[in-house]
């Protein structure tokens, strides 16, 4: 039998995710610094309005409140003991809301970056990368996520731990990583890279694709590098409502709804299938993606030049892939150790 | 590799070892690094020069193609552990040789922020270029950083912020400088994911760093600046 995500994937042409977690989270009262995923025991029922919201936005899966949840990330808060515990709580609750829907929805367990840089460069081992995520995983699956959803990855190391805490944990996953760096990843992965080391491991995603990164037009030019590199699985497009601007103490996304509606059904176009918001995306955006999902026809592929008329200009002329791939330099000797 | 190809440090001319040195500084051979070091020291070049001629103009290369999305975390990670190998073997021969500073930098991320790969690469392309940086990890509140910035003399105040909830901390920061009549004694420079240069005049930091790079040729200009002011005063 198939998982729930799959199903649905059958059933639909296109399904919405939900939008940003930490932004709304902080619009309830959670002060800097404070790791969300306390609330998933202290303060239960703003988790589950968090839930709620997406999901009477018209959002077919939402995250858990997870995302920092694995040892390495809870014990800058003394809470490496509690992850079995908070993953568990954070998924059973999304558990809760997702069967009172009357609809299908997915309940995605979110997985973020540990935050430590992987050997050989930095100090944390393949082994301990599982190890921690695996740990992760189990309470997810013990709360009753449908899927593992791994998310706003930079380096592909660390995407690979992460695929195989998944078969470890028997489950399914989507991953996707975050493209803010020039058009790749802070490690420097490019999306068609991403798409071939999707396609070689052990246990793929059922979806993958970008998340986070800078705004709504630098991630579209993303999904148009996966489609471009052939993807054998669905793409997943989760990107930011705008920028953050900085008002009177507080910051806020200057993404509208109608901009946002315009990024879903351009990435649904350019060929993208579960599409969401990241930073910024609150349920009035989901509102005005979801309708415009719904009553908009599906169009031909966007190119670069519309992106940019419609969502805004990209924040470096090159995303690393096609034509202008190159750009090493030129070097005298070539040695290496 | 084949052995041919092997590159004898020590056959080549001052000139061809610097350049050399640029290049695996670049690949991030450590040995290699401390090897040329050791190489133009016992050719009697001054410590000194070793620092500006051989490393930072090596780390200005590796930090331009950072700059530019030629080179990404894992290369500049590499460059600047092998730039570190050859400062260890430097420092002390720079102290006592009494050898010009370039400057000195407090950096940390604020506090409620505990990310700090893009601080890392801060100190350390600063370290690349000469500076000394003092590192004041994450999660810092007001009094660290300003304690910190008196005992150390320092010219240059660095803070970084990752989240669009620690960023506005910042401001604090400087407003607490302005208060206690400090903020006119360091250049100030913020840096993060989430900024931009609006945020930066914002909050009133002399300066927005957008990457790693941009902050140690910031540092730069703005030093050179305080010199001149000195030197005209």
């Amino acid at each position: 039998m198939s998982d729930p995500l799959t199903r649905l994937l059958a059933e639909r042409d296109w399904l919405m995710a939900d939008g940003a977690t930490g932004t709304n989270l902080f619009n309830m009262g959670l002060t800097a610094g404070e790791p969300p995923e306390f609330w998933n025991t202290d303060r239960a029922d703003d988790i589950r309005s968090l839930y709620r919201g997406a999901v009477e936005a018209g959002s077919d899966l939402f995250l858990t409140n997870t995302f920092g949840g694995n040892a390495s990330r809870l014990k800058l808060h003394g809470a490496q003991g509690r992850v079995r515990e908070l993953n568990r709580i954070g998924a059973s609750l999304g558990r809760e809301i997702a069967d009172a829907a009357g609809r299908s929805v997915i309940v995605a367990g979110s997985m973020g970056p540990t935050g430590e840089i992987m050997a050989p460069m930095g100090e944390l081992t393949h082994e301990r990368a599982v190890a921690m995520f695996h740990e992760q995983a189990e309470g997810l699956k013990e709360g009753g996520a449908d899927v593992l959803w791994v998310e706003t990855i930079s380096a592909p190391e660390e995407f690979g731990a992460a695929a195989e805490a998944a078969r470890l944990a028997a489950m399914p996953w989507c991953g996707t990583m975050s493209f803010d760096t020039a058009g790749r990843t802070m490690m420097g992965l490019t999306s068609a890279q991403m798409v071939a080391l999707v396609d070689r491991l052990e246990h793929p995603p059922i979806a993958f694709g970008a998340n986070c990164g800078v705004g709504a037009a630098d991630l579209m030019r993303t999904v148009l590098g996966f489609v471009a590199a052939g993807p054998e699985r669905p793409i997943i497009a989760k990107g930011n409502a705008g920028i953050p601007k900085y008002h009177d103490g507080h910051i806020h996304y200057d993404g509208t709804p109608e901009l946002m509606a315009d990024y879903a059904v351009l990435a649904r176009d350019a060929g993208a299938t579960i599409i969401g918001g990241c930073c910024g995306t609150m349920p009035e955006h989901l509102r005005a993606m979801r309708a415009a999902l719904e009553n908009r026809p599906k169009g031909p592929s966007p190119t670069l030049d519309e992106i940019a008329a419609r969502l805004g200009g990209f924040s470096s002329a090159s995303d690393g892939t096609g034509e202008d791939a190159g750009g090493g330099r030129e070097r005298r000797g070539r040695r290496r150790g | 590799m084949a052995d041919e190809e092997d590159i004898i440090l020590s056959e080549l001319d001052d000139e061809e070892l610097v350049l050399q040195m640029h290049d695996d500084l670049y690949d991030g051979l450590k040995e290699e690094i401390e090897e040329g070091v050791n190489i133009l020291l016992g050719r009697d070049w001054a410590p000194y020069d070793v620092l500006t001629k051989a490393l930072v103009a090596g780390m200005t290369i590796v930090g331009a193609d950072f700059r530019d999305g030629i080179l990404f975390v894992p290369e500049v990670l590499l460059a600047a552990n092998a730039m570190k190998a050859g400062m260890a073997i430097l420092k002390p021969l720079l102290a006592e040789t009494g050898a010009p500073k370039v400057g000195k930098m407090v950096i940390g991320t604020v506090k409620g922020d505990i990310h700090d790969i893009g601080k890392n690469l801060v100190g350390m392309m600063m370290e690349g270029a000469g500076f000394e940086v003092v590192d004041l990890g994450i999660n810092n509140p007001v009094e660290k950083y300003l304690e910190a910035l008196e005992r150390e003399e320092a010219d240059i105040l660095g803070m970084s912020a990752l989240l669009t909830t620690t960023m506005p901390y910042m401001k604090v920061v400087i407003d607490t400088l302005k208060e206690k009549g400090m903020r006119e004694n360091y250049i100030v420079l913020v840096g993060g994911a989430p900024l931009n240069e609006e945020f930066g005049r914002a909050i009133g930091a002399d300066a927005y760093c957008r990457d790693a790079a941009v902050a140690v040729q910031t540092a730069k200009d703005f030093i050179a600046r305080k010199h001149n002011k000195l030197g005209a005063g």
